[in-house]
């Protein structure tokens, strides 16, 4: 499939009062068509600040991009995300990529009809009439499987339950017909049964749509039935990428491994919250000038002491930023 | 597997120079420069207060005829053994000036503390007993708070009569409502984060809950609330005083300066402004401390500080 | 939504018998309200022919329900000074009073709140430190002392305002700049920090992940969300505005209720007093309400709320 998004060397910071907080630390990863890829990682590895940089959605200040390129594909030609003018990002965010915000409850407003809320990205980047929006936005919260369409078009958010409100945000993100959908923590918020039934309305969505998803999660239960691929984040940076399978059968990176050892079973679909690696994440507000993994690592050497490892790659469609071997059990040489 | 820890060494840019150290402290200072300014303009009440004696040359209460209605020291007219003039009996107004502060402070600090313990009481017994008494409490509070302050305030000055202790009682009585409703706000709060149920599970008792868990969390609020609700009563006991219904005329205070000056406003404008300058200083101090202390110890604003 | 306005209008009544009963006990707390109204040189015989006439010598229940019950058809008894019915007096002043406060409020929102805008979507910028100064300003400086000084500067040296009186179309100005100056102060406090808060809500972080311009987010996604607290605080602020004029007033010599209070508590008129009191406080109750309905209308959550 072609790529159609690639990122290279991404850096974001926040200039904190604290100091600077170096949350994302030279991402690089791409997105092919009509794909899945899931990032995962502990909470503050990232993957919000990195998907936000890609659109221009940091608070700055305190937040800047201090280096990186953000190619989206279109056919042969590619434009830089990260240099373009606000204008331009405009007419790329909402139309050609949507995006899902975790918390349903707070992500809408909640003086505005959702009918408004709907529409008017609508009116934006596809030029249609208020009547001829409306329309449309009816047909949209029929398709993401909201009863009534008609009647629910002017509620208010807190007229809907929490699942309700999902889909809401769900058919604010496709709108515009978006080639990519940035869904982060898209059911973190929701019951388990709801999560369910968002994780279908998506996989229904593709398959009509054909879109590519970005899906950011904590829970790897999620993923085994939805991505393509996976991206392990782990301190601002990515640990591994491998297509899904690859992953659990054969994690490349002791992070990884530490992740799939949280789970109760590979192809369980119980979800469980990443935690049971011991100790903490690193400190981000430090500059580490080694692999940010070593202090926790139970194969760390004398080399992850002393250099940051790189994404490098490690068999077919797979990178792992890793000096130790886990496939040999022995250092990797280069 | 290697059992190292993090070490400095491990690090990068750790060392700070003092260039760093002091850009820092400099932010620091910079940053909380509103509260420190507060803080000094009301240390400047407060020592005037306690060392009025010393401070000012002259007694504020000595009258002396042929030296009235003197304009402050910068007129041609003027005096520097009078730096603010005198008024129209011959007063010092520096001095009167130096001496009105210990009227505003006792009516401020006393006030607030009378308004704050009885609204400690009230809030407390409402958040915790809750059901009718809850309602009753709060049924008065809500009274007084939806009533016009000011006109009820003047209204039972005026049936008391002029002292101090009075002017102390109404701010103090009146004012306890405001006090009640933080302290049930942040009772309800606590309760319902379900730490005190889970400390009354591990067996504490309940003085310990309260002096351990609950008045920690109430003090910041408190503090923040008494610093503007001072500024607020030695706002109004000046009004009061303005209108005849604060302190006796005998006594140098502010409001009481303000109602002689008014009267000669044309002819000696500075026997009014001196006073009003000062009631100014005091409240803006106040107030700026008040601004920083509420953000300083309101946790739920602590984020927003960045 | 029917239900909570019949809920809120029960507890305005209730308030109001609250208001009611206070204002009968207000004159009573000092054990003879024969004494507080009458002159002090007034002679034995004098004393008791008043309480006869004024009925002070019945049971204090008989007393309060022939009070209550005239308060509640708008009968105070006669003025002492005016020797009439207090009621009609008190409604005579009543536009003056409003106009006051309208005029203020509608200089206050003018200003306040664009400032406030502007502070919120450019914090640090020039606007906003001149913004947050007049707040602080708003808040601290006396506005009875603030009349002063703008009367000596504005009527008396410059010429370009009535001193006093209510004449001339131009007489509001000063004393409604006065009177609106603390409640500029609050509004443009209010609205910059509601517009911090709300830009960066989650929804407003949905709305730029929509593409939409900076404009349309602020005038539609952040401005709707700013107005519902500034209702609120509009209407709690006129109303405090109405109940306490009585320093403007008075020295602006403002034919309006407040310099009827300060009048009235100079002849010690105090059924006058009361009926200004219970009247003032009506008024207030009734703007409550007023404002919780259009709180209502612009909150979506309470107008389809359960
Ligand atoms: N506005 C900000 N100011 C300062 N630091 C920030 C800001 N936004 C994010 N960060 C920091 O950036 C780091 C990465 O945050 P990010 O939100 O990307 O994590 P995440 O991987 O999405 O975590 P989660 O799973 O909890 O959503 C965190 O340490 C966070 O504290
Ligand atoms: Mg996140």
């Amino acid at each position: 499939m072609p790529t159609i998004l690639e990122v290279n060397n991404l850096v974001t910071r926040f200039y904190t009062l604290d100091g600077v907080v170096h949350a994302v630390n030279g991402v690089s990863f791409h997105l092919e068509e009509g794909e899945t890829l899931a990032i995962v990682g502990e909470s503050g590895s990232g993957k919000s600040v990195t998907m936000m940089s890609i659109l221009g959605l940091i608070p700055s200040p305190p937040g800047k991009i201090e280096s990186g390129e953000a190619y989206l594909y279109d056919g042969y030609e590619r434009r830089d995300l990260l240099k373009m003018s606000d204008a331009e990002l405009r007419e790329i965010r909402g139309g050609q990529i949507g995006f899902v915000f975790q918390d349903p409850i707070s992500s809408l407003n909640p003086v505005l009809t959702i009918g408004e809320q709907i529409a008017e990205s609508l009116v934006r980047h596809l030029g249609l009439s208020r009547e001829e929006a409306r329309d449309r936005t009816i047909e949209l919260l029929d398709l993401v499987g909201i009863p009534d369409p008609k009647a629910r078009y002017r509620n208010y958010p807190h007229q809907f339950s929490g699942g309700m409100r999902q889909r809401v945000m769900i058919a604010i993100a496709i709108a515009c017909g978006p080639k990519i959908v940035i869904a982060d923590e898209p059911t973190t918020a929701l019951d388990v049964t709801i999560q369910a039934q968002i994780v279908e309305l998506f996989l229904r969505l593709q398959k009509e749509l054909g879109m590519a998803i970005i899906w950011i999660t904590h829970d790897l239960a999620v993923v085994s039935g939805l991505a393509d691929r996976v991206l392990v984040m782990y301190g601002g940076r990515v640990a591994e990428v491998a297509p899904v399978d690859d992953l659990y059968e054969q994690p490349r990176h002791p992070y990884t491994v530490g992740l799939l050892g949280a789970l109760p079973r590979l192809d369980s679909r119980e979800s469980r919250r990443l935690v049971s690696i011991q100790g903490a994440p690193p400190d981000l507000l430090i500059p580490l000038k080694h692999c940010p993994f070593a202090w926790r690592c139970e194969y760390a050497f004398d080399r992850c002491w002393e250099e940051i490892p790189t994404l490098q790659p490690a068999g077919l469609n797979r990178k792992v930023a890793c000096f130790y071997d886990l496939e040999r059990g022995k250092p990797r040489h280069d | 597997m290697v059992a190292r820890e993090t070490t400095a060494d491990s690090l990068l840019d750790v060392e700070q120079t003092w260039a760093d150290r002091l850009a820092y402290w400099g932010r620091f200072w910079w940053r909380d420069r509103g509260g420190v300014l507060g803080m000094l303009m009301f240390l400047v009440v407060v020592f005037s207060a306690i060392f009025s004696p010393a401070i000012s040359p002259y007694d504020p209460l000595q009258q002396n005829l042929r030296d009235s209605k003197m304009p402050p020291a910068w007129y041609e007219e003027g005096r520097w053994d009078h730096p603010f003039g005198t008024d129209n009996l011959g007063r010092d107004i520096f001095s009167r000036i130096v001496y009105g502060t210990r009227v505003s402070l006792t009516v401020g600090f006393f006030g607030v503390l009378i308004a704050g313990m009885l609204g400690l009481v009230m809030g407390a017994i409402a958040g915790y007993i809750g059901g009718r008494v809850d309602s009753i409490i709060m049924g008065v509070v809500n009274l007084v708070l939806s009533l016009p302050y000011l006109l009820f305030v003047v209204f039972i000055a005026a049936v008391l009569g002029r002292s101090l202790i009075n002017v102390i009682l109404i701010f103090g009585i009146t004012d306890s409502p405001i006090f009640a409703r933080v302290t049930r706000g942040e009772v309800l709060r606590l309760r319902e984060s379900g730490f005190v149920e889970s400390a009354v599970s591990a067996g504490a008792t309940w003085p310990r809950i309260i002096f351990d868990h609950i008045l920690p969390n109430l003090i910041g609020p408190l503090i923040t609330l008494a610093t503007f609700e001072m500024s607020r009563m030695i706002f109004y006991e000046a009004g009061l005083g303005f209108l005849g219904l604060s302190v006796p005329p005998t006594v140098p205070s502010w409001g009481n300066m303000l109602a002689a000056g008014r009267k000669y406003l044309t002819s000696s404008p500075w026997i009014a402004t001196f006073p009003g300058l000062a009631i100014m200083f005091t409240s803006l101090g106040m107030n700026l401390l008040g601004d920083w202390l509420r953000d300083v110890l309101d946790p739920r604003l602590r984020r927003t500080r960045k | 939504m029917y239900r909570y306005f019949l809920a809120k209008i029960g507890q305005s009544v209730l308030l109001l018998f609250g208001v009611i009963v206070l204002v009968f006990f207000m004159v009573r707390l000092t054990g003879d309200p024969a004494s507080l109204m009458m002159s002090r040189n007034a002679s034995p015989e004098q004393m008791e022919a008043f309480r006869e006439r004024m009925g002070f010598n019945r049971p204090v229940y008989v007393q309060f329900a022939d009070f209550f019950t005239g308060a509640l058809v708008g009968d105070f008894g006669n003025s002492l000074h005016f020797k009439s019915p207090a009621l009609p007096l008190v409604l005579e002043r009543l536009p003056a009073t409003v106009q006051l406060a309208v005029v203020g409020l509608l200089i206050a929102m003018f200003i306040g709140i664009p400032l406030g805008l502007l502070g919120g979507f450019q914090p640090g910028s020039a606007i906003d430190s001149i913004g947050r100064g007049l707040a602080l300003l708003g808040q601290s400086i006396p506005n009875f002392w603030l009349a002063l000084i703008m009367i000596l500067f504005f009527a008396v040296r410059l010429g370009w305002f009535p001193s006093f009186g209510r004449d001339r179309w131009d007489s509001v100005i000063m004393p409604a700049f006065v009177l609106g100056l603390p409640t500029l102060g609050q509004l443009v406090r209010l609205t910059r920090s509601a517009v911090l808060e709300i830009r960066s809500a989650d929804f407003i972080r949905t709305a730029y992940s929509k593409g939409l311009e900076p404009r349309v987010i602020y005038a539609k996604h952040v401005f709707r969300n700013v107005a519902i607290p500034l209702v609120s605080v509009i209407g709690v602020q006129f109303g405090y505005m109405l109940g306490g004029s009585i320093y403007i007033e008075s020295i602006f010599a403002w034919p309006g209720m407040g310099q009827l209070l300060e009048q009235a508590i100079g002849w010690r008129d105090f059924p006058l007093v009361q009926a200004i009191a219970v009247f003032t406080s009506v008024v207030v109750l009734a703007l409550n309400i007023f404002t919780d309905l259009a709180y209502a209308i612009i909150d979506p959550r309470i107008r389809y709320g359960s």
